[in-house]
């Protein structure tokens, strides 16, 4: 009987001991005998692995990048319709309201046609100097890879609707001057013909591949960021030459033609502002640090100016009107444009700053003492603005905020390179040689064709009517 | 039957109309005009621009009176569109010959 106990206890004993070296076994299987056999650890295992995941990073980047440029698109066209639709609309007669709005839908529909035909190409195909050429004529080749040359992150299709949008606005922005008097078929010809001799050769010059004002090894390497040069001194000048060609309104200056609705002119211009983001945000063609510092540049601008036009108004009239603050908010706008993803905060502040003064100047001086009909102040907001910008680009400029001449080299002024306001210069002049002589050729010839400036009696009825066939307030219904 | 044209101060148009139903007036023609007497305009400044607005916005009201209630209505609307100053506005009365009710073709001061 004692033995019997005795081995029920061993019988226990052996068993009890058992479990733990069991247990340890289990284990096993993951510590050092399993890690070698499980493992991809050989290194073109680790190799593989840190390619697929180098890939997956790109991917993650270059899907944030075509987010924020398909919404930069989005807020471009939105400045053109409603934005510059409205604001300009606001402005002129009451008869008058829709055919300036249509003239800018005009553009969203003309011009993105000729872009996707033959436009984009020649702006941004080849590698000439001048212009393009037509390897994506059609759109051919454009598609879901990337366009090295330009935008190595996105769809070579987002880059081109992107530029499309700025192709739109563009020549939209002309008609402020020609307000009230041009004739709906002399526009279409004329936008037609100026998109192709003024804006297609400026925008490749500036930003196209071998482009001779090309910030990227240009002959004159000209900064601009977003269009200071291709869209509001392009615009502004041929705006002043179509002022002069056209003449006057009838009854300007004596008879008084007061803004219709100031409301729709604000609202169009915080529109503007906020498109404006993506304007010049988005010409960093990358949701990176280069974009939120254009944002930011671009916002800043854009107060300063509303102050600096309000405040300059204020000292003037004794009144600060909303159609002087909103009008300094653009003049801010347009000025920073070419800086923006050049020069710091505060440098940006102090260029929209002196847009706001000098384009109140420009528009309530300078226009009286020279007498000419620009009738929404197109040459003194865009014009004078883009000229102002331009060239404080090349002295604001810093390599800090976008080493755009290689790592480490001067950019502008403020580091140095004083030289590069030069180079700004010979881009301006350009652009106000390309603008001016292209826009009297195509005046002459648009004259010719379908006429360019509404009868006497087209004027008077006013454009709505005598354009469209429609009234903008039909107030008996 | 007595036609009574009354030009007054917009901000006193609630407080007239009030005043008339309150003796006894329902019907009324109202329209917004333009106009000035003596009273001078202001100066409106637009980008740089000057323009001198010198029409100003009035409420001209019309009603065809019996002649019994011209002394009522004259006197209630002295009262409430008076504010004192320049530009408080006119009233005109003139004869009328004849009054129609078009619905059933009533004539004279029953049309009223």
């Amino acid at each position: 009987m004692k033995r019997a106990v005795l081995c029920c206890w061993f019988a226990i004993g052996l068993f009890l001991l058992a479990l733990p070296l069991s247990a340890q076994q289990a284990p096993a299987a993951g510590s050092p005998a399993s890690a070698s056999a499980a493992a991809p650890q050989t290194s073109k295992e680790m190799s593989d692995k840190l390619a697929q995941l180098e890939q997956r990073v790109a991917a993650a980047q270059a899907a944030g990048d075509n987010a924020w440029m398909l919404t930069s698109a989005a807020l471009v066209l939105m400045m053109t319709g409603p934005g510059l639709a409205l604001f300009y609309s606001g402005l002129v007669r009451r008869k008058n309201t829709l055919a300036i709005m249509m003239q800018s839908f005009a553009m969203m529909g003309l011009i993105s046609v000729l872009w996707a035909l033959v436009g984009y190409s020649l702006t941004f195909g080849g590698d000439g100097p001048i212009i393009g050429n037509f390897s994506h004529a059609f759109l051919r080749g454009v598609g879901m890879d990337p366009n090295v040359d330009y935008a190595g992150t996105i769809p070579h299709l987002t880059f081109m609707i992107y530029q499309m949008m700025f192709a739109v606005i563009t020549p939209a922005l002309i008609t402020g001057a020609t307000a009230e008097r041009m004739k709906f078929s002399g526009t279409v010809l004329f936008m037609t013909l100026w998109f192709f001799m003024v804006y297609a050769p400026l925008a490749h010059m500036v930003w196209g591949k071998g482009g001779f004002l090309n910030a990227a090894g240009g002959r004159f390497p000209c900064l601009d960021f977003a269009g200071g040069t291709v869209v509001h001194i392009s615009s502004g000048v041929s705006a002043l030459v179509c002022a002069l060609y056209m003449g006057k309104r009838i009854g300007f200056p004596k008879q008084p033609m007061p803004p219709h609705s100031l409301v729709l002119s604000f609202i169009g211009a915080c529109l503007l502002w906020v498109g404006w983001f993506g304007f010049n945000a988005g010409s960093a063609l990358a949701a990176n640090g280069l974009a939120a510092s254009a944002f930011v540049a671009t916002h800043l601008g854009a107060a300063a100016a509303a102050i600096g036009w309000s405040v300059a108004e204020w000292f003037k009239n004794g009144k600060a009107s909303a159609l002087g603050a909103i009008s300094g908010a653009v003049a801010g706008l347009v000025a920073i444009t070419p800086a923006a993803g050049f020069v710091r905060p505060m440098p940006a502040m102090v260029i929209g700053l002196a847009a706001g003064v000098l384009c109140y100047f420009m528009v309530t001086r300078v226009k009286a003492l020279f007498g000419y009909d620009d009738a929404l102040d197109a040459f003194g907001v865009h014009g004078a603005g883009g000229t102002i910008g331009a060239l404080l680009t090349g002295v604001f400029a810093q390599q800090i905020v976008n080493p755009i001449f290689g790592p480490n080299n001067p950019v502008g002024g403020r580091d140095g390179h004083w030289a590069q306001v030069g180079n700004q210069v010979v881009g301006v002049v350009i652009a106000w040689g390309v603008a001016l002589v292209g826009t009297i050729v195509i005046l002459k010839v648009t004259d010719v064709v379908t006429g360019f400036r509404a009868n006497e009696e087209q004027e008077t009825q006013g454009l709505d009517i005598s354009q469209h066939g429609e009234e903008a307030y039909y107030l008996e219904s | 039957m007595m036609k009574l044209e009354a030009i007054i101060q917009p901000s006193r148009f609630e407080s007239v109309k009030d005043a008339l139903r309150e003796v006894g007036i329902e019907g009324m023609t109202v329209t917004e005009v333009r106009g000035h007497g003596r009273q001078k305009g202001h100066t409106e400044v637009y980008r740089g621009r000057e323009y001198t607005v010198d029409l100003l916005p009035k409420i001209k009201l019309e009603m065809v009176l019996p002649d019994k209630l011209v002394t009522t209505v004259v006197d209630t609307i002295l009262k409430t569109a008076k504010t004192g100053k320049i530009g408080d506005g006119k009233i005109f009365i003139s004869r009328v010959e004849e009054a129609i009710r078009i619905r059933n073709e009533e004539r004279g001061e029953s049309a009223l």
